[in-house]
Parts: structure tokens; C-alpha cells; sequence
């Protein structure tokens, strides 16, 4: 078992190498589609983290992704980048710990509710203050940055995603959040705080979000609110998760490749369409893989294993 | 000077607790939840318009072409699309979370076809936008109209539900659908009803809201979020109490426009959500769920 372990380590360990050698060889081109990937690598295992396991469909996904791109925008030539990542954080940390506060003691439909206005309501209200108090609408962003480290620091992003997933799972929270999305009620008979330990996952999946939307935030160089707030980035996010698996951790991954590519193409080929084009991708999904291919995969694997019962 | 916003919030709140009244059938009786629902409501005021433009018919007559054709629209939505989820899903919450992402990705195809036809540009039309006198206040006379049709159809509503067989078998499947078959209702076909119906009334609030809002492709979000925020507050499948938060909703958007700065209205309602969130989640007219 170890061994085995060990040799998972080491495979995981060269594979990261691997990825971080990407902006080393690639062109422009290839390289700004690997930081796409990257991005959404990230935004969709953090959305996961949290909605995997308690089967709470979170929608504001583009709410936590915008804040954090906007706190760079406002901070980001002032302060030093350290710096403003914790405050991106801290502000995502913050926000999520209201609505999760008043959302997720109830029942799941209202933190569903709550969330599919989120990014709207921030829009609105980041809108409101930029037209009232600072009287432009739209911010330039000029933060001296590669492409390669932004795709470097995202790729550390997603590594450390992964391992407070991975930690979480193993620890005492992941496996109360399991029995909390089997059945929540008997969770709370067997002596789990079901709401804290909802609250603390929601808060860190929402706080990677955050900060995936402030490392991404030097590539526009412009923002303004419905740029930085559209919400096909939520829905893209989530379509990704559920096509990819979302009761696995890395499940994700299998969604996100395929789909950046195809929404690529997508948007290249029928700009005006898009839209139509991603609802229709995603109720395919939903009707015809509900488990994601993760899911698909294992239900193969566990037919052939049974099938091979049989025999024997 | 306080009349004028008054007899606006009045008018709005009408409307919120038509528009309410709909997916309260929708969500309480059918079970889904659904996220789609303001751009019914869009497509709706879309229809008005096409109309009153292009073929110069009146609104109100135009209610008698749009309604029956959403709730047509709605009735096959619901057993194409959501047939299909009802049957596998094993338990209520497994429904609401696969109505949840269906609905999801119905919004977007909605949205989108409304973008390709129409484009992100905002619409409005000119119907009978008269000013009118009343205790000393002006309101344009479409905006009364408006909220005389949502009285007239909300009555019905209530009546048809209290007082008819098919109204009666609708609120047995909303309180209990297993004991329901037991009485001999036909709860798929009355489910399925219930979701016409619903799709039918958000039709009806479409129309009137286009007769007095500027509106465009993208409005749908806002008023689900508003429509659910007031089924929440008025309790999961009250129509009393949609029309009491409706109300309340329609009032302090109103006040809050004309007091404090039209771009925070959406702030008002959150305002709203969160406190009825924190004081009472099952809403001021629905029973504490066991």
C-alpha cells in the first residue's frame, strides 16, 4: 500500500513538473488556451470541493471570480501582489461566510436561490458605486505580468486546490461532509455541526474562486462589471464539473479539458450563438450523463467486475 | 408626495404577486424549481411587443394569443424535458437538484435565442401612456391597467384553486402527491397542469409589465430571483401570502428608487431575502416544516 502510495506521489510530483515546463514550449496561442484550462482547472475542482460532496448546487461561481479579478483592478498597482492576493482572499472568504451564514443552515433551495442572484446583485452593486462614487465605469489594469506566470502561479493555484481537497477528505470534515450528502438529517443525529462544517468547506472553495479570478485578472487589461460579473462563466464552470464527475475530486478534469476546447471553437465559429450552443451542451449532459464520465467510467468498470464474478 | 410611489409599489406588487402566483404553482405543486422562469416572463413581453409593432394589436388582446400558446409552451416542457427527471429521480431533493440544473441550462438557451433575435438593446413600447389623476398623484394609465389585469387574474386564480375540482385536486398534489393517487387524481396529467398554468401566469405578467417597463434579453435572472424571493417569503404555495410579499417587495423597490438611488433596488430585495432568511425561512404565511 505504501509503495503504491509513494509511487502515486512520485507520478503526481513529475506530472506537475511536466505542466509547469508548458510556457516553456508553446506559442502564444497554445499557451493562452492552457491558462483557460487552468483557470477553469481550478475554478471547477474548488466549485467540487464544496458541491461534490454536499450535492449544494452553488451559481456564483463569476461572483467570487469577479471580486477577486475587481480587487485587482482597484489595488493592484497600489499594493504589492502578495498583498493584494490575501486581501482578494479575505474578501472572498468574508462574503462567502455571509451567504453561507444565512444560506446554509436551511434547506439546500435556498442557498440554490441565494447564489443565482449573487453575481448579479454584485454587479449591480459594484456598478451602483463605480457610476456614484468614482464616476467611471470600467477600470484599465496595468500589472507588469507574463502570461507564463500567470499560468505559473495558476498552476500552483490548482495544486493547492487539489492538496486541502485531498487533506480535506482524509480529515474528520470530509467525512462528515459525506454523510451529509447522503442524508443530511442523520448527520445531525449523529452529533455533526452540520452548518459549520458546510460554511468552512463553502468558504474555502469560494475563496480559491476569489482567487483564480485575481491571478486572471492582468490578462484583460479593461474591465468593467459585465465583464468581469458574466455569468456564463458560472454556468460554464459548473457544466464542466458535472460532465467531468463531481463526486471525485479529480473528476473535474475530465470536464474541463474537452469543454475549454470545445467553447473555443464554439465561440470562434458562432459568436452570436453561443449561448444556445452551451445550454444545449449542458442539458445533453445532464439528461444523458448525470454521474459525469467519471461516473460513466466506474459504472463500466464495476459491470465488468461483476460480469467477471459471474464467470468465476 | 408620498401617493406617487405608493400607487407605483402597488402596481409593481401586483405584478410581483402575479408573476409569484405562477411559479408558486410551479414549484409547490410540480416540485421544480425553476431557474428559467423569468425568461418566460421576457420571452412574454418580447410577444407583446412583436405584436403591438408589427401586427398593431393592443396588449390586452394579445393576452388572449400569448397566454394560451406559454401555457401550451410550458405544458410540453414539462413532459419532454421534465418527464424524463421526474421518473428517475428516486426522492424529492434528487428532483429539485436535477430541475435545478435543467432549468439552469434551459435560461441560457432561452436567453440566448431572445439575444439572437432581438439583441442585447433595451425595448419599449407606447401604450396608452396617459397620465392619470388619482388622489392627487399621476400614474400613467397603463400602469393602472396593468394592475386591474393582475387583480382580475390573480382573483380567478384563487377562485379556480378554492372553488373548482380541478383547483382542489391541484392544492391535494401539493400537499401530498402519493395520497392523491389514492383519491383517484391523476397526478401526472394535474402536475403537469399546475406547470402550464404557472408558465401561463408568468405569460400574463410578461405582458403586462411590457406595457409600462423597458425591458431586454437579459431581464430574465432578475425576475426569478424576485419571483422566488417573494414565494419564499409569502411561504412555498401561498397565493395569499405571494400577493401579501409581492407587496412588500413591490413597495420597498419602489421606495427605495424614488428615496434612495434606483441602482440599489436589487440591494433592497437582497436586504429582503436575507432578513426573511434569518427571522422567518418558511415564510410569513407557510408552517415550520418538520
Amino acid at each position: 500500500m505504501s509503495i503504491r502510495n509513494s509511487a502515486f506521489s512520485a507520478a503526481m510530483i513529475a506530472l506537475i513538473v511536466l505542466l509547469a515546463f508548458v510556457p516553456l514550449v508553446t506559442n502564444g496561442y497554445q499557451l493562452s488556451l492552457a491558462i483557460n484550462i487552468m483557470s477553469y482547472m481550478v475554478l471547477a475542482t474548488a466549485w467540487t470541493l464544496f458541491s461534490g460532496p454536499t450535492r449544494y448546487v452553488s451559481l456564483a461561481t463569476v461572483a467570487f471570480f469577479g471580486i477577486g479579478a475587481y480587487t485587482v483592478a482597484v489595488l493592484g498597482e497600489e499594493l504589492s501582489w502578495p498583498l493584494v492576493l490575501a486581501i482578494a482572499f479575505s474578501i472572498g472568504f468574508a462574503l462567502s461566510l455571509i451567504v453561507g451564514l444565512s444560506t446554509l443552515r436551511l434547506s439546500g433551495v435556498y442557498f440554490v436561490i441565494f447564489t443565482f442572484g449573487l453575481a448579479e446583485l454584485v454587479r449591480q452593486l459594484v456598478t451602483w458605486y463605480e457610476v456614484n462614487v468614482t464616476r467611471t465605469l470600467g477600470r484599465y489594469i496595468f500589472i507588469d505580468v507574463t502570461h507564463a506566470q500567470i499560468y505559473w502561479q495558476l498552476l500552483a493555484l490548482a495544486v493547492i486546490v487539489f492538496i486541502s481537497g485531498w487533506l480535506i477528505q482524509r480529515s474528520k470534515l470530509g467525512l462528515a461532509l459525506r454523510v451529509i450528502g447522503d442524508d443530511e438529517a442523520v448527520a445531525r443525529h449523529v452529533g455533526i455541526n452540520t452548518t459549520l462544517a458546510k460554511v468552512v468547506l463553502f468558504a474555502f472553495s469560494a475563496s480559491f474562486m476569489t482567487l483564480a479570478g485575481a491571478i486572471m485578472a492582468p490578462r484583460w487589461t479593461y474591465i468593467d462589471p459585465a465583464i468581469a460579473f458574466n455569468p456564463v462563466v458560472s454556468f460554464q464552470v459548473l457544466i464542466m464539473a458535472l460532465l467531468g464527475g463531481v463526486h471525485r475530486l479529480y473528476g473535474p478534469v475530465f470536464g474541463v479539458i474537452p469543454l475549454v476546447i470545445l467553447f473555443e471553437v464554439l465561440l470562434a465559429k458562432f459568436p452570436n450563438h453561443f449561448s444556445i450552443m452551451v445550454g444545449i451542451a449542458f442539458l445533453l449532459i445532464v439528461y444523458a450523463i448525470p454521474r459525469g464520465i467519471v461516473g460513466l467510467v466506474e459504472g463500466m468498470q464495476f459491470s465488468l467486475h461483476k460480469a467477471k464474478g459471474a464467470k468465476a | 408626495m408620498l401617493t406617487e410611489p405608493l400607487l407605483s409599489g402597488i402596481t409593481l406588487g401586483g405584478i410581483y404577486a402575479l408573476i409569484a402566483m405562477g411559479l408558486t404553482l410551479q414549484y409547490g405543486v410540480a416540485r421544480i424549481m425553476n431557474l428559467s422562469y423569468g425568461e418566460s416572463l421576457v420571452a412574454a413581453c418580447f410577444a407583446a411587443l412583436w405584436l403591438f409593432t408589427a401586427v398593431s394589436v393592443n396588449p390586452l388582446i394579445g393576452l388572449l394569443v400569448i397566454v394560451p400558446l406559454a401555457a401550451l409552451i410550458n405544458w410540453l416542457i414539462y413532459q419532454v424535458l421534465l418527464m424524463p427527471l421526474v421518473r428517475r429521480a428516486p426522492s424529492r431533493d434528487a428532483l429539485e437538484v436535477d430541475s435545478i440544473l435543467a432549468t439552469f441550462g434551459l435560461l441560457f438557451v432561452a436567453q440566448g435565442l431572445m439575444f439572437a433575435i432581438f439583441g442585447g438593446n433595451y425595448f419599449s413600447y407606447n401604450f396608452l401612456s396617459i397620465p392619470v389623476q388619482i388622489f392627487g398623484a399621476t400614474i400613467s394609465a397603463s400602469r393602472l391597467l396593468a394592475l386591474a389585469f393582475a387583480v382580475i387574474i390573480g382573483l380567478a386564480l384563487y377562485i379556480g384553486l378554492t372553488r373548482t375540482r380541478a383547483g382542489t385536486a391541484i392544492r391535494a398534489v401539493a400537499v401530498d402527491p402519493v395520497s392523491a393517487l389514492l383519491v383517484a387524481i391523476d397526478v401526472r396529467a394535474t402536475t403537469a397542469f399546475a406547470y402550464a398554468l404557472g408558465g401561463a401566469l408568468v405569460a400574463a405578467g410578461g405582458v403586462l409589465v411590457s406595457m409600462f417597463l423597458t425591458f431586454n434579453a437579459s431581464l430574465g435572472v432578475v425576475f426569478t430571483m424576485k419571483a422566488l424571493i417573494v414565494v419564499i417569503m409569502g411561504g412555498v404555495g401561498n397565493l395569499l401570502g405571494c400577493l401579501v410579499a409581492g407587496m412588500i417587495l413591490g413597495l420597498t423597490e419602489t421606495f427605495v428608487a424614488t428615496y434612495v438611488d434606483p441602482g440599489l433596488t436589487l440591494a433592497a430585495t437582497y436586504i429582503i431575502f436575507i432578513l426573511v432568511l434569518l427571522l422567518r425561512p418558511q415564510g410569513l404565511f407557510g408552517a415550520r416544516r418538520s
